[in-house]
């Protein structure tokens, strides 16, 4: 008992199940069978189990080659802006009494932290000769990136996107479409990010042999996760850095959302080794990890919405980006062995957050990480003093038009 | 003793594959018609098929994500869910069938997985099924179901994709029980115009390393498809066609459609 319990104090890193042999750390290269503990594996159709061997056997290739590794971060830097800047919120901070900083991934090409994953998948598409590919998108932000990979390095490119999020994020579909690529509304089950994800991957069924599938966040299929979350490293060693100059070590609590767990994952990793606390924020909604149910969809083993009988349920949230039932299996993971904790926030606490970044710190966050600042702005009386660490992960500008609405209906501005 | 030796010995066989062997000896190309549990009418259009010379039924426990299936097939599943249909219930009433052939479950592997492997098998074989395909649970990851489900005497259905390499295939072949369902195209459950070249290489692939009867399925929309897969392969399975009729027939056209497919096989 007493070793069980040691095994959930963060920090004590000694007792924590080994993802490999080979890697000591706490976020490492999961089993040969793609698994985190007991999360992860490969639950796809036969027919996609050969494509996924093929791409994990191709980034394990490219990810040593020093060439390909070089491609990845000159692109990184000279298209997508790299490294982003770390901001100390000195408004926020004495408003809320904890020294905040966030990692700006609102000021990369294309707005959010997604450009990292899939400058690494569409550069490893193209070494494995694909010509296509195609992505699910919810808020839009993986799609705009998509999409913009896909123009720079001349790729085909289909974007699956739910009937609901087409409507609530127009702004980004017509940014989709202007750099060339398709975007398909899904019409099928509640017509948001889990729809996309099924349409996508029946497309990859019928298309691997030219298709890659650039899936959006940590989930899915091994490798996904693992690489997925490699392609994010960038951010969490940058943000290390950065902090370790400006306060001269790390910080006492890392907070980002998760939807799937891309942004959250990156920024992890770079302080998992260490001592902070980690805090993924969950929707009210869609609190995958908050309900604690394993289930098996979209190629993985991971904590699921779903009902009594294991119908995936819909997850409901202001926010498309994290309207997903599902949480990448490395966070289940993570949540099992107590490393890192999954509290959830309302959309009203949502909105609340989103106003106050906006008016404390001329910042309009993207209603994704709104949820990381609503759980800080919470849980901030128990945090007093420390520094707090945020990933901001994208900017609000694609959810200006449906925010004019909520605000609009909630009298806050006038 | 080689994968294909064990195979044939007859004690490891089901029902289901025992009659498929069966029929198989007799000459018969093999015939197996999808339906989806709790579509309306869905019971009928099972009695129906069997009347009309289906060799087993394939009965669709509907799931929430259907990755496997095309439009038709999901458009069935969200209708049957939409009223209200669940595995329990699908199961209730396929206890209620009296075909004289047997029936498999086809559905998603998180249903299995949310039950219990064990739970799940007994509650199938209760209900007087006696096989299960799971399309989104591939052979790599099958290993804990596969115990479970010959612990239980349930016999489970693997599938064999064009993309499936050739040093996976004998052990998959081998490991399946009932039948190997050979994914005739890369692609999802529907109709096509034609007959996908993938259908007979995978089927012949299939047959190169086992004597279990190999059914080609996802893709086939004629009775003149179907008698050009079996061909090559011991038989078909026949889902969006079947559930397209349903949906805008009626239980009994499903009746006429297999009787179609069945006169195709049988005089080629
Ligand atoms: C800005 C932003 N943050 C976060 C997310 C959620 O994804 P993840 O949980 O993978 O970081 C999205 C997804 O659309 C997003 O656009």
């Amino acid at each position: 008992m007493a070793a069980e319990t040691d095994g959930h104090t963060p920090g004590s890193r000694s007792v924590m199940g080994e993802p490999t042999p080979s890697s000591r750390s706490v976020m490492g290269e999961p089993t040969t069978d793609g698994r985190f503990g007991e999360f992860g594996g490969r639950f796809v159709p036969e027919t996609l189990v050969a494509a996924c061997e093929e791409l994990e056997a191709a980034f394990r290739e490219a990810w040593a080659d020093p060439a390909f590794v070089a491609e990845f971060e000159t692109t990184l830097r000279d298209y997508g802006g790299r490294p982003s800047p770390l901001t100390e919120c000195r408004n926020l901070s004495s408003q809320l009494g904890v020294r905040l900083l966030v990692k700006r991934e609102d000021l990369n090409h294309t707005g959010s932290h997604k450009i990292n994953n899939v400058i690494g998948q569409a550069l490893l598409a193209q070494r494995m000769g694909k010509t296509r590919l195609v992505a699910e998108t919810g808020a839009g932000q993986h799609g705009v990136a998509t999409a913009t990979a896909a123009a720079l390095l001349g790729m085909e490119c289909k974007v699956y996107m739910g009937a609901v999020d087409v409507d609530r994020q127009a702004l980004n579909v017509f940014r989709m479409r202007l750099l060339g690529s398709e975007v398909e509304s899904v019409q099928s089950g509640s017509r948001t990010l889990k729809d996309a994800v099924n349409e996508a991957l029946r497309d990859w069924v019928a298309t691997v042999e030219n298709t890659h599938y650039c899936l959006g966040s940590v989930m899915g299929p091994h490798p996904y996760p693992w690489m997925v979350r490699t392609f994010h490293h960038v951010l969490g060693d940058e943000a290390a850095a950065q902090c370790k100059d400006l306060t001269g070590g790390d910080p006492d609590v890392v907070v980002a959302c998760v939807g799937g767990g891309s942004n959250a994952a990156g920024i992890f990793s770079g302080f998992a080794d260490g001592d902070a606390r980690l805090v993924g924020v969950e929707p009210a909604g869609g609190a995958a990890v908050g309900r604690g149910v394993p289930g098996v969809v979209h190629g993985m083993t991971s904590y699921l919405m779903q009902d009594e009988v294991g119908q995936v349920m819909e997850a409901e949230s202001i926010s498309a980006g994290l309207d997903y039932p599902g949480v990448g299996p490395e966070h289940a993971y993570l949540a099992a062995i107590g490393r890192a904790e999954y509290p959830s926030v309302t959309d009203a606490e949502v909105v609340e957050a989103f106003t106050l970044m906006s008016r404390a710190e001329g910042i309009i966050p993207a209603l994704e990480c709104a949820h990381a600042l609503a759980w800080i702005v919470r849980a901030a009386p128990d945090m007093q003093g420390q520094t707090v660490l945020m990933n901001l992960s994208g900017r609000g500008d694609k959810d200006v038009d449906q925010m004019m609405d909520v605000l609009g209906m909630h009298g806050i501005v006038s | 003793m080689s994968a294909a030796e064990a195979s044939t010995q007859r004690d490891s066989f089901g029902a289901l594959e025992t009659h498929l062997r069966a029929r198989r000896e007799s000459g018969a190309k093999l015939l197996v018609p999808y339906v989806t549990g709790g579509y309306q009418g869905w019971q009928r259009a099972v009695e129906a098929a069997a009347a009309a010379g289906a060799d087993a039924i394939e009965i669709g426990v509907p799931f929430s994500d259907p990755v496997m299936d095309g439009p038709v097939i999901q458009q069935a599943s969200t209708a049957a869910l939409a009223d209200g249909a669940t595995p329990a219930s699908v199961l209730e009433e396929a206890r209620e069938l009296d075909t004289g052939v047997p029936h498999a479950v086809m559905t998603y592997y998180n249903l299995c997985h949310h039950q219990g492997h064990e739970r799940f098998a007994s509650a199938l074989l209760d209900a007087g099924v006696c096989a299960a395909i799971l399309p989104d649970l591939p052979y790599v990851e099958a290993g804990p179901w596969l115990e479970a489900a010959a612990e239980t005497g349930l016999e489970a259905i693997l599938l064999a994709a064009p993309t499936t390499p050739e040093h996976r295939l004998a052990d998959l072949c081998g490991a399946s029980r009932g039948f190997v369902y050979a994914v005739g195209l890369l692609g999802v459950t529907g109709e096509r115009s034609a007959l996908a070249r993938t259908a007979t290489e995978i089927a012949a692939r299939c047959l190169a390393v086992t004597d279990r009867p190999v059914l080609t399925g996802v893709g086939i929309g004629s009775p003149s498809q179907a008698v050009e897969a079996c061909e090559v392969s011991d038989g078909v399975i026949i889902g969006s066609a079947v559930v397209r009729t349903l949906m805008s027939d009626g239980p009994e056209a499903v009746g006429e459609l297999v009787a179609s497919y069945r006169t195709a096989l049988d005089h080629g």
